[in-house]
């Protein structure tokens, strides 16, 4: 087994609740005091401190807790210094993969062009056997340099008790080369017309399958390229304020509640919230979204977007793995690491495959021994060779999840995390997209836009009333109000004994006066007359108002009206999915007239209103009964479960403030369109996976028998080991450029 | 003669599917928690890890093979996927796992390991 090397190295950790320069000493301290420590320094200023010695990482923490200060490893290592290295081995391995393709070519195809044009590649006489000797010798120091990875592969699996691609390829070529030897020492063993050797066979072959891994190899790391992007987007350094001066420092040692200067052009390094200054910030390498966002005193900043016109001072709330940027490209690599439902057949039939490969080669040769023509021994290494060798276990394990990689990765750039390959297969068959109405279909910022008052009371004192009543709620309706009221100068009055009746209204006394505010259901309830002005509120909502019943001590006393715009690309984005053939329904908890007009504006007939939010997935689970693949798109928070009972739910953001964890999708920016994106995009790869699903089984189901050799009876031609060979190499090569198609494909906007 | 040569063959594919499906190979411990399983040259070392069922654990792999099939591992039972890096130790956290045998592997399936929980 294997051991962590414990020979001296160097350790950074940073420390947290260090606010003072004797912390230094105390923490230098407890760290050389550890056995194996030879040298503790710490920089004050970054809060790191370097340890050298042969302590592992949990001891030091360990010493540093035990002194008072909190401590963790210095990841040194980010997204992006990983990437570097694995694009380093990456090309590493591909030098080597294209060394072994030359050595093997090079002795492959002379003597492949020798056997075409030239000569007989038999042994007849003592001259050519020398000849073929020092050819086979050849051959195996080829074996050895260009293809020993295969023959140690094999021999590793076998002992495992396991089979793979080495396993054929070793097999395949092993068979080639021995016989073609046992033809050079024994010629008289083997009858004269089967003296042929097959060592171009070999060579070629493991030439060819070296070319074909390392043009895979480059077409792979195309598959990863909008993963890449998004590493790309984090900065490598943060301006911090620390004991008054700004210093540089890499991004995973910037400290939560830092204080970090960005100046224009500069990237943000973390999230957090801006204490001094204002400025424009581009955002649309996250959401989409091109035009720059103004941001000012306490707005959000988001890591990875881009700082445009102003210095400004920010307090870090998220760093490292925790921020926004960071949980997306974890999710994004994790979703394209995933396998949709489709790939599971592949999966069992891959771990079969290679000792079934083996019995139908045994059976193949078998074959041709007894009912074969003459020479049946040459016949019968050939074709079980050849079986062998065309067999590519390879193409079918590939051929989901490099399109799963490429597809994700193309929704990620249009703004559409998908969580994982199921979420992305089951989006491609939505039937239904149900639509909540406040802040999916609408801008979810209501205005006050009416104010009709029935007594003597001025509309600003009733506005007080309410407002104050709807300070306590946290309901967007209720925040709209309150908020013009602010703008309008009203102050606010002491409430008190306040309760929220669910899906009706609010209640409280303030002012001493008990206040009721909630819709016509709420009024009923509580027998308050409303007279004529039931027909005012139905004007008001079929203009898309959404109208609300105020009454003060059981007596009604004023309508007020609010209306959520709607957002400007909704229209344009349902009209997109109806369409695509998707039944589009519109959920809201207002009231029918409001939800009739909305639904109208934007072209939706079918709609249900005045739902409570717990009836919400009681909707989704009544159109599941009756056949249809449901999709949900909700603000993630309050239509939580909802989106969990949809077969598919959409969580919409707004701007970067993403809710990534509760949806099956998100939509990183506000609009719609991010729903046919969504859907066209996974119909995309999963027409792509199929292709290359049918694409490897038609190749190995029709390739495997021809190279057994039945179509020897009918046509008389039996398959050179050297063209199952290349054909191998090629299917995986095929299976991955398929996939990299995809990265062309673009949703289209109608 | 021919027959010889017949029945070698059956033997062989006897033999085949022996090896390959029947044959259960012993599995590792994971010792205190910390097993490292090495991938290299188109295997795990070890393959078949036991776990004790119902306790979380750490499982370190080292990739020194690198070709790009050994740069994953999933675990999907589990909706484990990670990256590993070449000459260096990744750590996975195995969550308590029920009774059962778990497999593990690369995305193409030709590297294949199994969890046995106990």
């Amino acid at each position: 087994m294997l051991s962590i090397q414990d020979s001296l190295t160097t350790q950074e950790l940073i420390i947290e609740g260090a606010g003072c320069a004797s912390c230094v000493g105390k923490i230098e301290k407890a760290l050389s005091a550890l056995d194996g420590v030879s040298k503790a320094e710490m920089n004050f200023a970054q809060r790191i401190v370097s340890v050298t010695g042969s302590v592992g990482s949990e001891n030091l923490i360990y010493a540093i807790e035990q002194v008072g200060y909190n401590a963790k490893t210095s990841t040194a290592e980010t997204e992006s210094d990983a990437l570097e290295e694995k694009e380093q081995a990456d090309q590493m391995y591909y030098v080597k993969l294209i060394r072994e393709m030359s050595i093997a070519l090079g002795l492959g195809v002379p003597l492949m062009l020798y056997g075409l044009f030239i000569g007989e590649m038999t042994i007849n006489t003592d001259a050519e056997r020398l000849v073929w000797l020092i050819v086979g010798l050849l051959t195996a120091s080829v074996m050895y340099f260009a293809g020993k990875h295969f023959y140690i592969g094999a021999w590793n699996s076998f002992k495992n008790h396991s089979a793979n691609m080495d396993t054929l390829i070793a097999l395949g070529t092993g068979a080639a080369w021995v016989y073609s030897m046992v033809v050079v020492f024994f010629p008289s063993a083997v009858p004269e017309m089967a003296r042929h050797v097959y060592f171009e066979a070999t060579a070629m072959i493991i030439g060819l399958i070296n070319l074909g891994l390392a043009l895979e190899l480059k077409a792979r790391g195309r598959t990863s390229l909008a993963i890449k992007r998004l590493i790309g987007l984090q900065a490598k350094t943060a301006r911090v304020i620390r004991d008054g001066q700004e210093i540089d420092i890499p991004i995973e040692s910037v400290l939560l509640d830092d204080h970090v200067r960005v100046r224009p052009g500069e990237k943000i390094s973390v999230d957090g919230f801006i204490l001094k200054g204002h400025t424009a910030v581009d955002e649309s390498m996250l959401t989409g979204e091109p035009m720059p966002v103004e941001k000012n005193e306490g707005d959000e900043l988001v890591a990875g977007t881009l700082n445009k016109t102003g210095s400004v001072i920010f307090k870090a709330q998220r760093v490292g793995k925790d921020t926004a940027l960071a949980q997306i490209i974890n999710m994004v690599k994790r979703a394209q690491n995933s396998k949709p439902p489709i790939g599971r057949l592949a999966d069992v039939i891959s771990a079969y495959f290679v000792p079934v490969v083996m019995i139908i080669s045994i059976l193949s040769a078998l074959i041709w021994l007894n009912f074969g023509p003459d020479p049946v021994m040459a016949f019968a290494i050939v074709s079980a060779t050849t079986v062998l060798i065309i067999a590519c276990p390879c193409a079918l394990g590939l051929a989901t999840p490099m399109s799963v990689m490429v597809g994700v990765g193309k929704a990620a750039e249009a703004g559409v995390l998908i969580r994982n390959g199921e979420a992305l297969q089951t989006t491609s068959k939505i039937t239904t997209m149900i639509l909540d109405k406040t802040g999916t279909i609408t801008l979810g910022s209501p205005k006050v836009t009416d104010v009709v008052v029935t007594g003597g009371e001025s509309k600003e004192s009733v506005l007080q009333l309410v407002a104050s009543l709807e300070s306590g709620s946290e309901h967007p309706l209720a925040m709209s109000i309150v908020e013009s009221a602010k703008e309008q100068g009203v102050s606010l009055l002491e409430v008190s004994d306040f309760h929220a009746i669910a899906g009706h209204g609010v209640e409280a006394v303030v002012n001493g006066q008990k206040v009721l505010f909630g819709n016509q259901k709420l009024m009923h309830k509580q027998n308050i007359d409303l007279g004529d002005y039931v027909n005012q509120a139905q004007m008001l909502a079929a203009e898309a108002k959404t109208p609300m019943y105020f009454a003060v001590d059981s007596v009604f006393s004023a309508i007020i009206a609010v209306a959520d715009p709607i957002k400007e690309d909704s229209i344009s984005a349902i009209k997109r999915l109806q369409n695509n053939g998707i039944r589009v329904v519109m959920l809201t908890g207002d009231n029918r007239a409001t939800a009739k007009a909305v639904a109208a504006k934007v072209g939706i007939s079918e709609f249900f209103a005045e739902v409570l939010p717990e009836d919400k997935s009681n909707k989704v689970q009544e159109l599941q009964m009756k056949g249809e693949i449901v999709g949900m798109t909700g603000d993630g928070i309050n239509d939580a479960p909802a989106l969990a009972m949809a077969n598919v739910g959409f969580a919409i953001g707004t701007g970067t403030d993403v809710a990534i964890e509760s949806a099956d999708i998100t939509l990183m920016r506000g609009s719609l369109h991010g729903l046919a994106d969504a859907i066209a995009v996974s119909k995309a790869t999963l027409r792509n996976i199929k292709q290359n699903l049918f694409g490897a089984f038609i190749y190995n189901v029709a390739g495997v028998p021809v190279a057994a050799g039945v179509l020897y009876p009918i046509f008389g031609v039996l398959l050179n080991p050297v063209i199952a060979g290349a054909a191998m190499a090629f299917s995986s090569l095929t299976v991955v450029s398929n996939a990299n198609r995809l990265r062309f494909f673009k949703a289209k906007e109608h | 003669m021919m027959m010889l040569v017949n029945l070698l063959g059956i033997l062989l594919i006897a033999g085949i599917v022996w090896w390959f499906w029947v044959y259960k190979p012993k599995s590792k411990e994971a010792s205190d928690g910390v097993q490292i399983i090495v991938v290299e040259n188109g295997v795990y070392a070890p393959a078949r890890i036991n776990l004790e069922s119902g306790k979380a654990t750490n499982i370190s792999f080292m990739r020194k093979d690198q070709s790009p099939c050994a740069g994953t591992v999933v675990f999907s039972a589990l909706d484990i996927s990670e990256e590993l890096p070449v000459g260096k130790i990744k750590t996975i956290h195995i969550p308590k796992l029920d009774s059962g045998t778990y497999t593990f592997g690369c995305q193409m399936q030709m590297y294949r390991g199994e969890l046995v929980v106990n």
